[in-house]
């Protein structure tokens, strides 16, 4: 019989309640995910009363936290600024990055936060994104050309450069990938929308000679076609790109060799 | 303690590279393309390097969009620095950053283009055509996303060449053999299992980028905490030029986010409470397009005089909404969003607030051009460590002298990069054997990982931070006086010696945050320390260190580098050696001190 419930050791169970310090002004309740590798046991969620009077992104308040009530609450976090993807997460049911998420954009109320479901946690916040990494080095995501190049640029029209927008800019944040109900039922075998997004980048970029190889290398059951256009990925994608796009592209052009 | 309570996994290449970020990857695929085994260690995934931040473009007089030339490059350079930077260095770094670009293009960076299909070039400031006539457009640009085109394809081709990565790996310290003095290897932890981790090599490069988190209000990543020059610094290795920290005129107000000086270059205007465009009085020449010390010092005057923006009036304003949806979609889509997020404004319709925010080190580990590692050792001003390189922002080549000019900092790391591959190349041969070291040789290292993972004193990582930025951001910013300085020295060091009541929170090993905080604090109060105490002894303005009580250039006395060594007490030792005026050939000729005018 099909199993239903999480697993005994994975239900997420009740943890510590921190109210919020006396005086504080605008007070907001997170609830956080956490699980300790070193302590082991069932996760549990801690529950915050933060003054959040100085915060203007959900990171402020994670690092509020982290160095005013609990440092060892654990996130990655680079940039603050939406370009690196450290920060990836999931956000009151919504995958996203926690420094370019508004407060005032979330709903009234209590803010739930834990990692991006379906990646194996390592502690808190953070998951482990090596199969994630692997998938992406899969796909060869180098420029494959053998015509030989001068000493000059090779040229590239506005035009051909254009196909590019909306492709390059992936931060690799994992947020689609992980949003993918597709990808939680076959993440060993289904590519993903992220790193499809990105196989599409090399397919649509004019100076790229392998366009034939790589859409051979993508005309797979599993690879691509476990793409049921849910389109999760592209209505959570945090820098506004569309995967789901990409992948009807690549599906399309394999498509029309095969007519 | 007992050393042997870390089980510690040794590691063995050719070379060892610390950091992925631009020229962590550069060099690093140069090396494996030369047949070296190379380990990159690194303590974020390297698409999470700060270099994916960088907008507006890399410097290159290809010449794409009208007349260029690396010699008008290397003049402009040499000025930008204010006479600080090695002549010699700046001169390979223009020209090889013509052919280090078309390898970037090669590489498959996504350019954006002109009509013909060219790499489209955008003005930036301090950036001119014959020395100083006309402005250059030399900012070779992925829209304004030109850091994070060349860091994803530089990690790429690092993919496609197989480069061993250890990802999430902290470096702790660097090791020193004690009977040679000679840099063996790095000590780190592995983030994700929580163990020990020795990576011996033939050669160390550093590429650990700046130490920009000393300051509270900072365009620089969370993780811009200086961990080489912490290490360096703790190994005994002097710094260089510390005081020149680059303020960018145009952070976003409050948040501190960087807005590009691509925006200026693409015809964007500062303008005061008055909506006067007040860059026309400071340089009347180029206006808004001067370099960025003098750029950052006029919005700070217009501050001070009670010309600023807002109910404190305490910022500027940049215009650009003139520059229309299209021009902005297509060229700033970027910094679009960052001011709609951080800002909450409408580029096609309002102006963004801005203020001068800290940005860059020009300074860093000195090294000579091939990225090796230098020091002044008697009479000798460039003795060459053996085993040890620096390349990046970490390093201090000198390139960007007292001041980096825009789009040279990309281009810095592409260029020492791929030099510092070449130098490896030449003096490693594959696969060496390595010399039988001491037994205790980890010691020194372990024994300070241990003691800072059992730090138990009263004051926690996060205010002692705190307590450092807020030090540095008072005393040491844009404008300097004898008196801050003192009172910044006198700050810095209390701080410096609180650090002995630093306490971890964090018992455990795996990714345990808090204690690699307190390491990252532990790296960024050595070089904080540094930068002040050089500031302090230098009576001068030059470039990014202006003095208000001594507002000239002193080229008779000052025109040196600063050289300080800093011990585990907190005491500063400084030096200085000489600037090379000379450049590297006959192709081109010493620019001399002028007074520098925009």
């Amino acid at each position: 019989m099909a199993q239903f419930r999480l697993p005994q050791m994975s239900r997420v169970q009740k943890g510590n309640y921190v109210a919020a310090k006396p005086g504080a002004k605008k007070v907001r309740k997170f609830k956080i995910y956490r699980w300790d590798p070193e302590i082991g046991g069932n996760p549990r969620t801690d529950t915050f009363e933060v003054d959040v009077s100085d915060c203007a992104m959900v990171l402020d308040v994670l690092l509020k936290i982290k160095n005013t009530i609990d440092p060892t609450l654990t996130l990655r976090r680079s940039c603050r600024e939406g370009v690196c993807g450290s920060c990836s997460m999931n956000i009151n049911g919504e995958n996203t990055l926690a420094c370019t998420k508004a407060l005032d954009d979330l709903r009234e109320g209590q803010v739930n936060i834990y990692p991006l479901p379906h990646m194996p946690v390592i502690r808190d916040l953070v998951p482990d994104f090596s199969h994630f990494y692997a998938q992406y080095a899969s796909i060869q995501p180098w420029l494959k050309t053998d015509s030989p190049v001068g000493s000059r640029e090779r040229l590239q029209s506005p035009k051909d450069r254009k196909k590019l927008d909306g492709l390059y800019e992936c931060i690799l944040c994992a947020c689609c990938t992980a949003s993918c109900p597709s990808y939680w039922w076959n993440p060993d075998r289904f590519l993903g929308p992220a790193v499809l997004l990105q196989a599409y980048r090399w397919i649509s970029d004019s100076r790229d000679e392998a366009t034939g190889q790589r859409l051979d290398e993508l005309d797979d059951p599993f690879k691509l076609y476990r793409c049921h256009a849910i389109l999760n990925g592209t209505n959570t994608c945090p820098k506004g790109l569309n995967p789901s796009k990409a992948i009807a592209q690549i599906k399309r052009l394999i498509a029309e060799r095969t007519i | 303690m007992s050393t042997e309570a870390y089980k510690v996994e040794n590691h063995q290449y050719d070379v060892v590279i610390i950091g992925a970020g631009g020229a962590g990857l550069r060099v690093a695929l140069g090396l494996a393309e030369a047949g070296l085994s190379v380990a990159c260690v690194t303590k974020v995934f390297p698409t999470r390097s700060h270099t994916v931040a960088a907008q507006g473009g890399i410097a290159a007089a290809l010449g794409n969009m009208g007349e260029d030339d690396w010699r008008y490059h290397f003049y402009d350079t040499v000025k930008g620095g204010d006479w600080l930077g090695d002549q010699d260095a700046i001169e390979y770094m223009c020209r090889e950053a013509i052919p280090a670009v078309i390898e970037l293009e090669h590489f498959g960076v996504p350019f954006s283009r002109t009509e013909d299909g060219h790499i489209y070039q955008r003005p930036f400031g301090g950036h001119t055509v014959r020395h100083g006539e006309g402005l250059a457009q030399r900012a070779c640009a992925a829209a304004d996303r030109t850091g994070h085109a060349i860091l994803h394809t530089l990690y790429t081709q690092a993919l496609k060449h197989k480069v061993k990565f250890f990802v999430e790996f902290f470096v702790t310290d660097l090791v020193t053999d004690p009977r040679s003095g000679d840099i063996t290897g790095a000590l780190a932890i592995d983030l994700s299992e929580g163990n020990v981790h020795y990576f011996r090599g033939h050669a160390v490069i550093l590429a650990t980028g700046g130490y920009g988190r000393t300051y509270l209000s900072c365009t620089s990543a969370h993780t811009c905490t200086g961990d080489g020059g912490g290490a360096a610094l703790r190994a005994g290795i002097a710094m260089q030029d510390l005081e020149f920290v680059q303020f960018h005129p145009t952070g976003i107000y409050g948040a501190g986010c960087l807005i590009t000086e691509g925006v200026r270059g693409e015809g964007g205007y500062l303008t005061n409470a008055n909506g006067e465009r007040f860059m026309e009085r400071y340089a009347p020449h180029v206006k808004d397009l001067a370099s960025r010390d003098v750029v950052s010092r006029a919005i700070t005057i217009e501050i001070r005089e009670g010309r600023g923006v807002g109910e404190h009036k305490d910022h500027v304003l940049l215009n650009l909404a003139h520059l229309g949806a299209d021009t902005l979609h297509e060229r700033l889509p970027g910094i679009s969003e960052t001011a709609r997020i951080f800002a909450g404004v409408d580029v096609t319709k309002q102006p963004i607030p801005v203020l001068p925010t800290a940005h860059y080190c020009m300074g860093g580990i000195p090294t000579n051009l091939y990225g090796q590692v230098v020091q002044k050792v008697g009479t000798d001003n460039d003795h060459i460590v053996p085993g040890l390189f620096a390349i990046g922002e970490a390093a201090c080549v000198s390139v960007h002298g007292a001041n980096r000019l825009g789009t040279n900092s990309l281009l810095d790391l592409i260029v020492f990069g791929r030099a510092a591959a070449q130098r490896c190349a030449e003096i490693i041969k594959p696969d060496t054997p390595f010399a039988q070291l001491p037994t205790d040789v980890l010691d020194p290292a372990l024994s300070r990982l241990d003691k800072l993972r059992h730090a138990k004193g009263g004051t926690p990582t996060a205010v002692l931070r705190e307590k450092m930025q807020r030090t540095m951001q008072n005393d040491a910013a844009v404008f300097r006086t004898a008196e801050t300085l003192k009172q910044g020295c006198e700050r810095i060091d209390a701080v410096y010696a609180q650090f002995e009541d630093v306490h971890v929170s964090d018992p455990s090993l795996i990714w345990n945050s808090d204690l690699m905080e307190t390491f990252e604090l532990g790296n960024l109060l050595v070089q904080a320390v540094g930068t002040m105490h050089s500031a302090a002894a230098r009576p001068e303005t030059r470039g990014a260190h202006a003095r208000d009580d001594f507002p000239e250039r002193d080229d008779a006395n000052w025109m040196k580098h600063t050289l300080v060594k800093v011990d585990h007490q907190g005491q500063c030792a400084l030096d200085y050696r000489p600037v090379h005026t000379q450049p590297l050939d006959h192709e081109v000729e010493t620019i001399p001190p002028a007074k520098r005018v925009y």
